[in-house]
């Protein structure tokens, strides 16, 4: 059982893949926790050793922010900027793109699902 | 793109100027200004700045929080008062402070 920052990494999983799966560790990052502690990022989960989990849980918790830790560090950004009423915190406020993308058409993801407008005028040609 | 670190934060000069003057003086009053772009500097927090909106100025008290931000980003250009027809929604919903 490789139990790493409060989460059960799957057993079947190579090592570089099954690390992704904690909050706030890619790909990369995953390949150089492997290197640094010198395992094969293509060996299973399953066959890692109580030592090499250790070794890489030391190096998780003594150099990288990840899962909660690293969620409510987001969130407090996030709410410094609507705090202070900036351009971006009034976008993170209502919902809309903060980086200056078009908003006339798309932009679901920050929007949420349609909704749909009554007796809206449709365009006639 | 990111400015050059070497030059340092833009803040206009004339602004600056202001600034320093009011320091000076110890007084706070407050600094119309058409410079949207200047950067916050520390030496402003305290300060008031009525900064354009492109048709007035809107003063904006600057806090410790708001140092690295530029001035523009206080004030809003754009006023979104909701669609037509949508009356669940009226009022201010976008408006400056």
């Amino acid at each position: 059982m490789a139990r790493i920052s409060g989460l059960d990494l799957s057993k079947n999983k190579r090592g570089i893949i099954a690390l992704t799966e904690i909050y706030g560790i890619g790909k990369s990052t995953a390949t150089k926790i492997l290197n640094i502690n010198n395992i094969d990022k293509n060996i299973k989960v399953k066959y890692w050793t109580n030592e090499q989990i250790n070794n890489i849980r030391e190096y998780i918790s003594n150099t990288l922010k990840v899962e909660g830790e690293l969620r409510s560090e987001i969130q407090l950004n996030i709410k410094r900027l609507i705090d202070i009423g900036c351009y971006r915190g009034i976008r993170h406020r209502i919902g809309l793109p903060v980086r200056g993308q078009k908003t006339k058409n798309n932009c679901r993801t920050r929007k949420g699902k349609r909704k749909t407008v009554a007796n809206k005028k449709k365009v006639t040609k | 793109m990111a400015r050059s670190l070497k030059k340092g934060p833009y803040v206009s000069y004339t602004l600056l100027k202001k600034v320093i003057n009011n320091k000076k003086i110890n007084k706070k009053i407050v600094i119309k200004t058409w410079s949207r772009s200047s950067m916050i500097i520390p030496e402003f927090v305290g300060q008031t700045f009525a900064v354009h909106n492109g048709k007035q100025h809107i003063p904006v008290y600057i806090t410790e929080n708001m140092v690295g931000h530029k001035l523009g980003e206080f004030v809003y250009t754009r006023i979104f008062r909701g669609h037509a027809g949508n009356k669940t929604k009226t009022g201010n919903k976008k408006i400056t402070k």
